[in-house]
């Protein structure tokens, strides 16, 4: 991906196995959102192509405009939340379903008229926003504004949301960004309840702890390359990744302190 | 970052699409951004003091020239000599002095103003519920009334044609978010499509209205297809062109439009066939019914029938924001980026929303063709469109029952000060003012959800955004 004399994203090729979670960590301007946005669609490829082994057979997303692709079944959440602020919790999760529920509705004129076929769509619209709105322990919060929601609710809300479009694969960018330790906790246990749901996942995430227990294979990328490509271990291992990303052991468990002095 | 965001988030220079500054959008603050605590407190009395005495300084040499000299013509008529009036001046720079110091005392000891409460939110949703009940059995019963004059009903039509165009636009500004400057396009476009459809083709109303609501669609698509990847004020400068553009076209195409003449009898509506000729006269409504032959019969049926077209204006709305396409229309407002990574055809959905919010501009034009039986490029000008948005935007976006009270208060109201005259304007504008200051997000700003599990609470217009 070149953006003018830019390569931001330049020869980077891997796979994410089906049923897999797989990460992508490198550090801050290495090019792993580009890298979702080019699988999303926000993007298109300068070169290259991108495959999707999805429900409908292989799939080039390169040549699918972005809506389409979200159909194709890739789901995203954003790094900084994107939520339907003013709508509330069970809304944006109806909003998600837009697509079977818009083609129950006979392009509108059916639901306007309150046709019964548009009804059982919606109630197996709402049956599933209920599914995941107990699997994110949000469902009492169903009518709140999503603006109102804490910020560790908002997040766990986006992949409610991204889930309720029913993907095969789910981006995740950053999910552990500005959450507690025991927060995190929790959204581990729930990207490993939506693998098991049959939901492959791409990771990306700064939180190594978050990284390392989940993550079946590890994508490595700096200044736009792929600099590792392995499972958590192997890539712990690699001294390129050491050098460019997770530092020297005595750094990270013994941190220089940050303010010194003698008063 | 609004930059970023203008274009449906693709940026050209290598950008992310959204940023991860955590400064959100200025849709996100809530809308007017709020005044922060003021600099540091320094003593009322002789900040009071000082504040003042520069207010009447500025009026002091504001009020020399304009009102402290004046021009006479000399006595015997040779020449002008200038006469000074220094004691009104003084009298007036006074009257400024001591306003802004009763001002500020009184600023400065009024308490802190309390912040809106989700109470009153929820306050204002009971209010809301038991005054729509009553705006529509006044609506209806307002022929009947024992006061009501030919004026009154006159001015009810007027009323609720803006109603109805008002929730037109709701659809394309309140729920989609889309800020349409050249609403009246389509209003002209309805209201040209019936006369020419009528007088040429000599169609019956009811045939000529749907026509006209598709025409009007059919403008709406293809005016949103060029807009489609703007947003904000370059959409609304479009817009305002494509207004501007259909009523030239109307002004100059003097071989089908007649130009600056317009177009002039226009056939009036029949109720079923029997027309309402003021004579009575065999096949008349006057005469089927067997009653005294009066102009009113006309009057009240076409009051009735922009009340029934404002209805289904409202209905239409109403079943839609509850349906996945109005949920996409508020999604889309909310954030467009999200509704693509979603998988909605943001094409789609924003074209839908121009043609179903034209389609309601193009009916409204029809009956304004037929109750005017005289329409020309005069009536369609931007001040119209105008009106329309401010009465969108002083109701609430997107609130039904606030687009109604702000068109009764602004049509209604205008007409109820016309013995001011000149200070009309004045009294209109100084009423908008206090509006956006008290309730600077419209009338009505809380947004009901579409859906809920239990109950139904109101979203505080904070959270809410209004379209970019």
């Amino acid at each position: 991906m070149r953006f003018g004399g830019l390569t931001a994203v330049d020869h980077v090729s891997f796979t994410a196995h089906a049923g897999d979670i797989t990460a992508v960590i490198g550090p801050n301007g290495a090019g792993k959102t580009t890298v979702f946005n080019l699988i999303t669609g926000f993007y298109t490829p300068s070169s290259g192509e991108l495959l999707l082994h999805g429900r409908s057979g292989h799939r080039p997303l390169h040549r699918t405009p972005g809506h389409r692709i979200a159909q194709e079944g890739v789901a995203r959440t954003f790094q900084n939340i994107r939520l339907f602020a003013g709508m509330t919790v069970l809304e944006n999760l109806l909003v998600a379903q837009h697509n079977q529920l818009q083609k129950a509705t006979f392009f509108g004129v059916g639901a306007v008229l309150g046709l019964g076929g548009y009804r059982a769509a919606e109630r197996e619209a709402m049956k599933r926003a209920k599914h995941w709105l107990e699997a994110t322990r949000l469902l009492d919060r169903a009518d709140d504004a999503a603006g109102s929601l804490p910020y560790g609710a908002q997040r766990r809300l986006e992949i409610a949301r991204a889930m309720c479009t029913d993907p095969v694969l789910l981006c995740l960018d950053e999910p552990a960004a500005g959450l507690n330790p025991r927060e995190s906790e929790e959204l581990s246990e729930l990207i490993r309840l939506i693998r098991a749901s049959g939901c492959s996942i791409l990771l990306i995430e700064h939180d190594m702890g978050v990284v390392m227990k989940i993550s079946d294979r590890v994508v490595v990328l700096d200044h736009g390359k792929k600099i590792a490509d392995g499972t958590a271990a192997e890539v712990r291992a690699d001294e390129k990744v050491i050098a460019a990303y997770l530092g020297t052991g005595d750094e990270g468990e013994h941190p220089s302190p940050v303010v010194e002095g003698a008063v | 970052m609004s930059t970023a965001n203008s274009r449906f988030g693709v940026p050209h220079e290598g950008g992310v699409p959204h940023s991860d500054d955590g400064v959100p959008d200025p849709g996100e603050m809530g809308g007017i951004p709020r005044v922060g605590p003021g600099p540091a407190p320094r003593p009322p009395l002789t900040h009071a003091l000082r504040d003042a005495l520069l207010a009447a300084l500025v009026a002091a040499g504001l009020f020399i020239p304009l009102v402290g000299l004046r021009t006479d013509v000399g006595p015997g008529g040779g020449g002008l000599m200038i006469r000074t009036r220094w004691g009104d001046v003084a009298i007036l720079v006074g009257i400024v002095f001591a306003a802004r110091l009763l001002l500020n005392l009184w600023s400065n000891f009024r308490p802190a103003p309390a912040p809106r409460s989700a109470q009153r939110t929820a306050l204002m949703g009971r209010v809301g519920t038991a005054v729509a009940p009553a705006l529509l059995a006044l609506a209806i019963a307002l022929p009947f009334l024992p006061g009501t004059t030919r004026y009154g009903l006159d001015l009810g039509i007027l009323v609720l044609t803006y109603v109805m165009l008002g929730w037109g636009l709701n659809i394309v500004v309140g729920l989609a978010g889309l800020l349409d400057l050249g609403y009246v396009a389509f209003y002209a476009v309805g209201a040209y499509s019936y006369a020419l459809l009528s007088t040429t083709f000599d169609l019956s109303f009811w045939i000529c209205l749907p026509l006209a609501g598709i025409l009007a669609a059919f403008w709406g698509v293809l005016l949103g297809f060029p807009v489609l990847r703007l947003r904000g004020d370059y959409l609304a400068i479009v817009t305002l062109a494509f207004g501007e553009i259909i009523r030239v076209v109307l002004l100059n195409w003097v071989s089908l439009t007649g130009g600056p003449n317009g177009i002039s009898g226009i056939p009036r509506p029949t109720f079923f066939g029997l027309s309402f000729s003021a004579g009575g006269g065999p096949g008349s409504f006057a005469d089927f019914f067997g009653l005294e032959p009066s102009p009113t019969h006309r009057v009240v049926f076409l009051y009735y029938l922009i009340l029934g077209l404002a209805l289904l204006t409202n209905w239409v709305t109403l079943r839609l924001r509850r349906q996945p396409l109005g949920r996409a229309w508020e999604a889309l407002r909310e954030d467009e980026i999200a509704c693509r990574a979603l998988g909605i055809n943001v094409t789609n959905t924003k074209l839908s929303a121009f043609a179903i919010g034209a389609m309601f501009g193009g009916f409204a034009g029809a009956f304004f063709a037929t109750r005017q039986a005289f329409i020309s490029p005069e009536s369609f000008t931007f001040i119209e469109s105008a009106i329309i948005l401010a009465i969108v935007v002083l109701g609430g976006l997107g609130s039904q029952l606030g687009v109604a009270i702000a068109a009764l208060v602004m049509i209604g109201g205008f007409e109820a000060f016309r013995d001011l005259e000149e200070y009309r304007m004045l009294v209109f504008g100084g009423a908008m003012v206090a509006i956006m200051v008290w309730r600077p997000r419209g009338l009505v700003s809380s947004r009901t959800p579409s859906v809920s599990l239990g109950a139904r609470k109101a979203i505080s217009a904070e959270l809410v955004g209004q379209g970019r």
